[in-house]
């Protein structure tokens, strides 16, 4: 018998040790790595920055060398760019948030109450084109929004306006970009608490005399409350980082933060400050992210009762 | 009216509008790319010649190739890690460090691909790896694996135990009972697991940016040094291509599941009554 379970732990130890080791390896060391390089100088070099700990032989004496160089965190705090970015990025990010609930509580709300057979369905029209490219999907509001575009062709063949809208490269582009692909984030957490709610709640407040609204106001929305939490978070948080949205449909003007540390890397070969804005933006990030885990964590162990 | 009515006018119109705003960019995509003129926004008669183009773009089909070895590879190695962390995360309520694991596997759920992507790389110049189709292949791997164990984990927290306890209980070794009775009961989680980290190795554009290097230049890569030179219909074809393959198999996959499902209650409905 204790042999067994001797074999069982191993067994189990086994299956954890596996998947542990390789996010370690593959998540949790490279972040360690980020932090370190946000303190290291940018050189013309293969690769590109200093090391942060030498071994200096100076007249026959032997010196450890740490060198912390804290110019890319004062640098992200005194220019007028980064400082940009970050609030751009909280804005736009907030902003999508905001629109993505309201045109998805609605979508969700009438999903949950639709009859059980279409249910399946609609769920699976809504997860369809999460699973559609997501560079092909922001890729084809090109067409759609520029000058020349079919909206703008549409807009002026019913005679609704004269000028085109400009919406390609302005903050309003990403905000459509951002609310189209996160849409079904958004949907999809909010279904899931409706759907589950129980409707003689309602019925209750209706007996009691409550008008509709006031008892969506009352019952519906509070029940709903983590579906919202969780489809806030998961628009937000990717939504604040977003590179390839305010990239294609954003203007040079619209200056978002994952934008600008691909820059940084990518156009001026600094990696070590790209690693400092990844520090800045992951610490912006931490109280939401801990909460999305929390909530998931809590949900996981709701489905085991 | 009364809650149970289903739907209202004002749920139809909610319905209607939002699935057209999910639904129209893309039925636009596919329609533009059938059309005769190079403009992307005038109609001038049905043609292929932007397919016919598409097969004979060297660099396009390059792409593809190394976007689908990557995909087959990561998408495998996904499963198999994610499997794991999801009988970790469903199985075992307490193990040392479970809060990090727990951490870690819900944390690139939502983390910005610049982050993952950067923080890879700079692993692999640590490393001294050379970057290419591996460096990508681990990155996306590593990404993908945190949906599988999510999907995993779900699939097995509603799950009856009691299968796998009478297997024990006929004598069946642990590594047996694993293969011979649970797997099979959560196959349609792997098969789904399986789908979702091809599908986001196939579309990854950012994190496949940072840890590519030369010679391996994913598809999303290419689509993307294309688009910034403009929309050209070519990229509709290609993006047409896409969607469709992701069309069938996710229907093929739903189905499949469907019908599973369909066969499960039938059983579980003939051992109730036997």
């Amino acid at each position: 018998m204790n042999g067994e379970s001797r074999a069982e732990r191993r067994r189990r130890r086994l299956v954890v040790a596996v998947p542990y080791l390789w996010l370690a390896l593959f998540f949790l060391a490279p972040f360690l790595i980020v932090l370190k390089l946000s303190f290291a100088e940018v050189v013309l070099a293969r690769p590109p920055y200093t090391p942060l700990i030498e071994l200096l032989d100076e007249a026959g004496s032997l010196y450890l060398q740490v060198r912390l160089n804290i110019g890319n965190y004062l640098l992200l705090f005194s220019d007028d760019l980064y400082l940009r970015s970050y609030l751009n990025s909280l804005r736009i990010a907030l902003v999508s948030t905001a629109i993505t609930l309201a045109i998805g509580y609605p979508m969700a709300y009438a999903m949950a109450r639709a009859p059980e057979r279409a249910r399946a369905l609609l769920l699976m029209l809504v997860i369809l084109p999460f699973w559609t490219s997501f560079l092909i999907r922001v890729y084809a509001w090109i067409g759609i929004l520029k000058n020349e575009g079919l909206l703008n062709a549409a807009l002026t063949g019913i005679g609704l306006i004269d000028e085109p809208l400009v919406i390609l490269n302005t903050d309003w582009g990403v905000y459509i970009g951002i609310v189209y692909s996160y849409l079904p984030f958004m949907v999809l957490p909010l279904y899931a608490s409706l759907e589950k709610m129980d409707l003689t709640l309602l019925e209750a407040a209706a007996d009691l005399g409550s008008p509709p609204w006031k008892s969506f106001w009352s019952v519906t929305v509070p029940l709903s409350l983590p579906g919202i939490l969780a489809g806030c978070l998961l628009v937000f948080i990717p939504a604040m980082g977003e590179f390839v949205i305010p990239d294609l449909l954003g203007g040079s003007e619209t200056v978002m933060i994952g934008k600008t540390l691909w820059a940084e890397f990518f156009n001026n070969r600094d990696w070590p400050l790209a690693s400092a804005i990844a520090v800045i933006l992951l610490l912006l990030l931490v109280v939401p992210i801990v909460l999305f885990q929390r909530q998931q964590a809590a949900r996981g162990s709701e489905f085991g009762k | 009216m009364s809650a149970r009515d289903g739907l209202s006018p004002f749920g139809v119109t909610a319905l209607t509008l939002g699935f057209a705003f999910l639904y129209l960019p893309i039925v636009i995509l596919v329609i533009f790319s059938f059309n005769e003129s190079r403009l992307v926004t005038v109609w001038a008669g049905f043609s292929t010649r932007w397919y016919v183009a598409l097969f004979q773009n060297q660099q396009i089909i390059d792409a593809a190739m190394v976007t689908l070895r990557v995909a087959l590879l990561s998408s495998t190695i996904a499963t198999i890690l994610g499997t794991l962390a999801g009988l970790a995360l469903a199985r075992f309520a307490r193990f040392r460090g479970r809060t990090l694991f727990t951490g870690m596997i819900y944390a690139p759920l939502v983390m910005p691909e610049v982050i993952t992507g950067l923080s890879l790389l700079l692993l692999f110049v640590s490393l001294d790896w050379d970057r290419g189709y591996w460096t990508v292949t681990l990155a996306h791997a590593t990404f993908s694996m945190a949906y599988v164990a999510v999907i995993v984990q779900s699939r097995l927290v509603g799950f009856d135990r009691s299968l796998e306890e009478a297997a024990m209980d006929l004598g069946a070794p642990p590594l047996k009972t694993f293969l011979v009775v649970t797997l099979p009961l959560i196959a349609p989680a792997l098969l789904a697991g399986w789908l979702l980290a091809f599908t986001l190795s196939l579309d990854d554009l950012v994190i496949a940016s940072f840890t590519s290097g030369p010679g391996a230049t994913t598809l999303p890569m290419r689509i993307y040094s294309q688009v910034r030179l403009g929309v050209t219909p070519e990229i509709n074809a290609i993006s047409t291509i896409l969607i469709a393959i992701v069309a069938v198999g996710v229907s093929l996959a739903t189905l499949t599941q469907k019908r599973q499902l369909v066969r499960r209650r039938r059983e579980e409905a003939l051992a109730r009554r036997a």
